[in-house]
C-alpha cells in the first residue's frame, strides 16, 4: 500500500485540532518530502508536541487531513502506525521488565523477524548493549530515552518522529543522536523532530518549520542560510508569549 | 489468526510478568476478597443450613468489590508509565490490545479466585472442588475482566477513577453475579448441571456480549 515512488512523507491539509475551547492547530497546511531531516519550531503551546502526537496516530484531527506516503491516516491506522517510528515525551517503558525484555515485547507487537539479532544490532546503534539485562526502573532518564530511540527503530520505520529527543541527554549521547539521525537520512529516511536548542537543530535540518498560533508561520528549506530570520521568527512568538 | 492470537497472549504475558515481579494486583485482590469472608464467618452464625443460603453471595460479592481494587491497579500502571501509549503506537487493531488486557486481568483474577475458593471452602465448611465450580468461576471471571477491562479504561484519567470504576462495573455486572450465586447455590446443594443450566447460559450470553461489545468501545475510548 505504500508507493516507493511517493515524494511526501507527510502530507498535511488543512488540519484542525482543538482541546474544548482551546485551539491548537488552526486549519495546518505542511507537506514534508521524503529524505529529509525537519525540524518543528516554536514557543510552548504552538503545537509541535500535538502535531507529533497526531502524526503518531495517538491524537485524532478534529478536521483536515493526513496522509504517510500516499496513505491516508485516517483510514489504514495500522499500516501508517507500521511506517512510523515515535519517540515522545515519556520513554514509555515497562519499568519493571529489563530492557531486552522491553524490546522483545514491543519486537512481537510489530510483528518483527529475527528479533535477537534486531536487539543486539539496535541496542548497539544507540549505546546501551552493556545495559540491556538491567531493569529500566534502574537507568537514567538519558538511558531511557536512549532504549525508547531503540524501540523506535527496531522495525525500520520510513519516518521517525522525534519530541525533544534530546532532553536528558549528555553532549556525547546527542552527538550519537545526530549520527543515527544522519544515517537514517541517508538511507532515504525521514525525521521529524521538535526541539527547543534551535542553533543545533538548524545545523542537523533540511528544513526548519515555525508553527505559529496553529498554523505555518514560516518554512525555510535552507535552515543554515535562514538562521537569522528562522531565530527572528522563533523570537517574535516567543515575545509574544 | 495465529497473528492476532499471539498479540494478545504477549500483551497478557507481559502483564503476568510484571504482576509476578510486583504482586500489586493478586494480593489486593485475594486479601480484599479474603478479609469479606472472615469477617463474615464473624458475623454470621455458620451452620451448615446458613453457609448454604449466604455462602454463595459472600464468596461473589467478595471476589466482584475485590476484583474493582485489582482491575482500576492493572490499567493505571499502563497509563502512569504512558506505556498505553507504547501499544497504541504499534502497528496492531486496539481490540487485540482490549483483549490482550482483559486476558491479564483474567489470570490476575483467576489466580485470586485459587487462593480465596479453598479458603471459602473451609471457613464456610461447603464443598466446592467440582467441575460445576471450575465452569462457575472460569465464566464469571470472564465475564469480570471483559467490563472490568473496559471501564478500567474508561475511568482511569478520570481523577476520581477508584470511585468511578466501582460505580459503572457494578452495575454492569450485576446479572451476572446473579448467574454466579444462583449456580453457586444450586451446586452446593447438591442440585445438578441441569438446575443450574440457565444461569450457567446466562452467563456465556453476558460473556459473548460483553467481550463483543466492549472490544468494538475500547477502540474509541482510547482516542484523545
Amino acid at each position: 500500500m505504500v508507493s516507493q515512488t511517493t515524494q511526501l512523507a507527510v502530507k498535511a491539509e488543512a488540519v484542525v485540532k482543538n482541546f474544548g475551547e482551546t485551539a491548537v492547530l488552526r486549519g495546518l497546511d505542511l507537506e514534508l518530502p521524503t529524505g529529509e531531516v525537519t525540524v518543528l519550531l516554536g514557543t510552548n503551546g504552538a503545537g509541535k508536541s500535538t502535531l507529533l502526537r497526531i502524526l503518531a496516530m495517538l491524537t485524532q484531527i478534529d478536521s483536515g487531513s493526513i496522509s504517510m506516503h500516499g496513505v491516508d491516516i485516517a483510514q489504514n491506522g495500522p499500516v501508517v502506525r507500521a511506517l512510523t517510528g515515535s519517540v515522545l515525551h515519556s520513554p514509555m517503558l515497562y519499568a519493571d521488565m529489563t530492557v531486552r525484555e522491553n524490546l522483545l515485547f514491543f519486537a512481537e507487537m510489530y510483528r518483527l523477524q529475527n528479533v535477537d539479532d534486531l536487539i543486539s544490532s539496535t541496542t548497539v546503534q544507540v549505546g546501551i548493549e552493556q545495559r540491556i539485562d538491567d531493569r529500566v526502573r534502574t537507568l537514567s532518564h538519558g538511558f531511557q530515552k536512549r532504549v525508547a530511540l531503540a524501540r523506535a527503530l527496531m522495525h525500520d520505520p520510513q519516518l521517525l518522529l522525534l519530541d525533544e529527543p534530546e532532553s536528558g541527554l549528555d553532549s556525547r549521547s546527542v552527538e550519537q543522536l545526530d549520527r543515527i539521525i544522519e544515517n537514517y537520512k541517508s538511507m532515504g529516511r525521514s525525521v521529524v523532530m521538535t526541539t527547543h536548542i534551535v542553533e543545533h537543530a538548524l545545523e542537523i535540518a533540511d528544513r526548519a518549520v515555525v508553527l505559529n498560533n496553529g498554523t505555518v508561520g514560516l518554512n525555510s528549506t535552507n535552515p543554515a542560510a535562514d538562521k537569522t530570520e528562522i531565530l527572528a521568527a522563533y523570537s517574535s512568538k516567543a515575545n509574544d508569549q | 489468526m495465529m497473528g492476532s492470537l499471539a498479540i494478545i497472549w504477549a500483551i497478557g504475558r507481559k502483564d503476568l510478568l510484571l504482576e509476578i515481579r510486583n504482586k500489586d494486583v493478586v494480593v489486593a485482590v485475594a486479601g480484599f476478597a479474603l478479609l469479606v469472608l472472615v469477617i463474615f464467618t464473624f458475623a454470621i452464625d455458620l451452620n451448615q443450613g446458613n453457609a448454604k443460603l449466604v455462602g454463595p453471595g459472600v464468596l461473589w460479592a467478595g471476589i466482584a468489590f475485590a476484583g474493582v481494587t485489582g482491575l482500576n491497579r492493572a490499567f493505571a500502571l499502563e497509563v502512569e508509565g504512558s506505556t498505553l501509549e507504547a501499544l497504541m503506537l504499534a502497528p496492531i487493531s486496539r481490540d487485540l490490545i482490549y483483549l490482550g488486557k482483559a486476558l491479564g486481568n483474567f489470570l490476575f483474577i483467576a489466580v485470586a479466585q485459587i487462593i480465596v475458593i479453598p479458603v471459602f471452602a473451609v471457613l464456610f465448611n461447603l464443598v466446592v472442588f467440582r467441575w460445576e465450580m471450575l465452569a462457575i468461576a472460569l465464566l464469571t471471571t470472564l465475564g469480570f475482566s471483559a467490563v472490568g477491562t473496559l471501564f478500567a479504561a474508561m475511568s482511569v484519567r478520570v481523577r476520581a477513577r477508584e470511585v468511578m470504576l466501582p460505580l459503572l462495573f457494578l452495575p454492569v455486572v450485576t446479572p451476572l453475579l446473579m448467574a454466579a450465586v444462583e449456580s453457586t447455590s444450586h451446586m452446593v446443594n447438591g442440585r445438578s448441571w441441569s438446575d443450574m443450566a440457565q444461569w450457567l447460559q446466562l452467563a456465556v450470553a453476558f460473556d459473548v456480549a460483553f467481550i463483543v461489545v466492549s472490544a468494538f468501545i475500547f477502540q474509541h475510548i482510547l482516542e484523545d
